[in-house]
């Protein structure tokens, strides 16, 4: 357990780090502001902070200013992903009455166009006499990835971290990928995206994907912004079933937000399965068979209807 | 052939001199122009609001672009099958029809070059192809090998060319005054000494032997763009033989289509006779015969299987969606074809042309079912989107730009036998030497 210890005070650590930074405490520049040490008053109202040295310290309240936001990772560092890490999903089909707030999330975060959905809920039946079921889908993030196979320019790639992405300065849009994937994730931005004037002035990242570009594949990216924040992706914290549940392989932990499991332990309880295990693409999605539901099949034909007439 | 024997060398170079247009000829060319012309407005617009233009989307995301793609690319296998087979084989008749058929492959490997680009997302970024290329996407084994089958075939087509240009350039009266320059341009280092045509004969004999296994890679390769998926329909060890098979036989029924057209516009009955046709229909027969063949290969073992990711795939072909172009494409592309041309009175000039069009058009559609049916089968189901998304049927600007590079062609082919005689003259002149000694 203490290994969930460490990764709990290193995720503290770095959200204080990121909403503030104490001006006082370190004698250089601010990285981010040319004019952090411009004069300031104090208030008199002091703040108690953990200073990086482990030490608890007092600082005053005028002293601290917002960060601004991290600027995008390098091109380079986007390709080669988080050192030490394998992302791990686990969908879990037995608490899953077809929401869409994982969709609904995930559109929202990567400004997607309408009509455009990176996840599916898939309404799945085996055969006549088996019972339906719900199966959000994502991106697979394989290890084996056919989509990766087939890009001419090296426009997708296989991060050290298991992610895979797609860089939409690089894509020429054949659409080569979007036929080689089994799992029909891939989506083209057919036309000129939709963008707000917010979103368009940003700098263009394949770890948030965003703003999305004519003429470009796009995807499920596994939230590698959020990711490389120490935070879940966006499906997972939406989903107020804990269907999803995120983590890392190496550490052999995921969770849904609320719940925490042994990924090792999930899988071997659970009998998780992988989808289309048969063609060899290895992916990074499990999936937990619909047993024991929490929710039956029919309360998500409801929901069903709005996107499928 | 002989009534040809008695011909004499200025009556064949009268005859086979390339000519001004016509009142046809001009109206079969401004059409030609006409429809290229819409394709480019029609292309316009896709660049400037983007592939939305299509009626492509995230399920059927090739549609007749790549179709086009891979019909451009089994018709210019002729050239390789009447040049370099035929030469190899010692063939003596193919001489009036090897020209016709270089002419056919280059044009085709042009446009097929043109529409891949008009497919892309972002046509602007195709350089990226060799800034950043990787040579394990089948893309980039598609970009080299028809780069080397474009230049192979513009070599084959030049070099039996220049003892042609050669005599061309002694009829500076006939020829316009630029067209003059270019000729001398192209073809003026050309003596005709012994040296020169050992080397030029030595030179197209290593083009032939070069063009084959290249001509069999492109279309190979072009069928991996498929194999080499796991989708059901694609996801076949029989493709590559099989798109081979199919190229062969478009690629003669185009020749004899060319075959019959210039023989009536340029009057060459005495040079391509009733006799081509006689021959060219046995070999349509057999190429059409090894390509049902193959057809049978493709369909008939996963048809006695059904598997479950196929059934819904295969059943769209034989009794749904796709059953009306399905069988027109096997009868009218195939089944037909052989059965007329078996009869000996199937095998006159008209009858052949008849037959070319409808292998031709069968094999069109035989491409469309190759792409399209597959895509709209998916693994998962086609789930989440809006409603058109489950359909693919092609909008006005795909036909436009479809059809525009279908007129390009031909107006390609056009231009070329324009500028240059369709039949060699110096060969033509050679064989008649030969059968009078």
């Amino acid at each position: 357990m203490t290994q969930e210890n460490n990764s709990r005070r290193d995720f503290l650590l770095a959200g204080i780090a990121a909403a503030t930074v104490a001006v006082g405490c370190s004698p250089k520049k601010s990285p981010f502001e040319a004019g952090a040490d411009e004069q300031v008053k104090a208030s008199g109202k002091k703040i108690k902070l953990l200073s990086v040295d482990g030490e608890v310290i007092e600082v005053d309240e005028a002293f601290l200013k917002p960060v601004p936001h991290l600027p995008p990772v390098s091109n380079t560092e986007a390709r080669i992903g988080i050192p030490g890490k394998k992302f791990v999903m686990v969908i879990d089909l037995s608490r899953c009455k077809n929401l869409k707030k994982c969709q609904s999330a995930c559109n929202h975060a990567h400004d997607l166009n309408p009509g455009e959905n990176w996840i599916k809920v898939d309404s799945m039946q085996e055969s006549e006499d088996t019972a339906p079921y719900w199966e959000p889908t994502t991106c697979m993030h394989c290890d084996d990835p056919p989509c990766v196979k087939v890009c001419p320019v090296d426009a997708t790639f296989k991060r050290q971290d298991g992610i895979v992405l797609i860089d939409s300065d690089r894509c020429i849009g054949c659409r080569f990928c979007m036929a080689a994937c089994p799992y029909s994730t891939r989506v083209f931005n057919w036309s000129e995206p939709e963008l707000t004037a917010e979103i368009a002035s940003k700098p263009y990242s394949c770890e948030t994907s965003i703003p999305q570009k004519k003429g470009t594949v796009g995807k499920c990216d596994f939230c590698a912004d959020m990711t490389r924040m120490g935070e879940l992706p966006h499906c997972v914290s939406a989903c107020p079933n804990g269907v999803f549940a995120f983590g890392d392989m190496n550490e052999d932990t995921v969770t849904n937000g609320a719940e925490t499991f042994r990924f090792s332990d999930l899988i071997k309880d659970k009998a998780g399965y992988r989808l289309l295990e048969d063609l060899g693409t290895k992916p990074s999605v499990y999936y937990l068979p619909p047993v024991s539901r929490n929710f039956p099949y029919e309360s998500g034909v409801e929901n069903d209807k709005i996107q499928n007439k | 052939m002989e009534n040809s024997n008695s011909i004499a060398s200025e009556k064949i170079i009268s005859d086979l001199l390339p000519q001004r247009f016509g009142k046809w000829g001009k109206i079969w060319t401004g059409f030609l122009i006409a429809i290229c012309l819409v394709g480019l407005f029609a292309y316009y617009r896709q660049l400037r609001y983007g592939l939305v233009v299509t009626s492509m989307r995230d399920y059927a995301s090739w549609g007749i672009y790549i179709s086009n793609f891979v019909f451009f690319v089994a018709i210019s296998l002729v050239g390789s099958l009447i040049t370099a087979v035929f030469r190899l084989a010692g063939v003596k008749w193919r001489t009036p029809l090897t020209r016709i058929a270089e002419i056919i492959a280059v044009a085709a490997i042009i446009f097929a070059s043109i529409i891949i680009i008009v497919d892309m997302g972002s046509p602007e970024r195709f350089y990226f192809l060799i800034l950043y290329g990787r040579v394990q996407s089948p893309i980039i084994w598609d970009v080299i090998v028809i780069t080397t089958y474009f230049f192979i075939s513009i070599l084959l087509l030049y070099y039996p060319l220049l003892p042609d240009i050669k005599i061309l350039l002694r009829f500076k009266e006939n020829t316009g005054k630029r067209l003059y320059k270019f000729y001398g341009f192209i073809g003026s280092f050309w003596k005709g000494t012994p040296e020169q045509f050992k080397l030029s004969e030595k030179a197209i004999n290593i083009l032939c032997i070069t063009i084959v296994p290249v001509a069999f890679s492109i279309h190979t390769v072009t069928s991996w763009l498929f194999a080499t998926t796991y989708r059901p329909g694609w996801d076949s060890t029989n493709f590559g033989a099989y798109f081979i098979a199919g190229a062969f036989l478009v690629g003669a029924g185009a020749v004899v289509v060319a075959m019959y057209v210039f023989r009536k516009a340029y009057h060459l009955e005495k040079y391509i006779t009733e006799n081509h046709f006689e021959k060219m229909g046995r070999i349509l027969v057999l190429l059409a015969l090894v390509y049902l063949y193959f057809n049978v290969n493709e369909f008939l073992t996963p048809a006695f299987k059904m598997k479950k990711s196929e059934a819904a795939y295969l059943t769209g072909l034989f009794s749904g969606d796709f059953a009306v172009a399905f069988w027109f494409a096997i009868f009218v592309g195939m089944i037909l074809p052989i059965v007329i041309l078996i009869f000996k009175k199937g095998r006159r000039p008209l009858p052949v042309f008849i037959i070319g069009i409808m292998v031709v058009v069968g094999a069109w559609f035989k491409r469309y079912l190759i792409v399209t049916p597959t895509l709209l089968h998916p693994f998962l189901p086609m789930h989440d989107v809006p409603a058109s998304y489950h359909h693919y049927f092609p909008s006005w600007e795909e036909w436009a730009i479809t059809s525009g590079s279908l007129a390009g062609v031909c107006l390609v082919i056009t231009i070329l036998t324009r500028i240059f005689p369709v039949i060699p003259i110096q060969e033509t002149i050679d064989q008649q030497h030969e059968t009078v000694k």
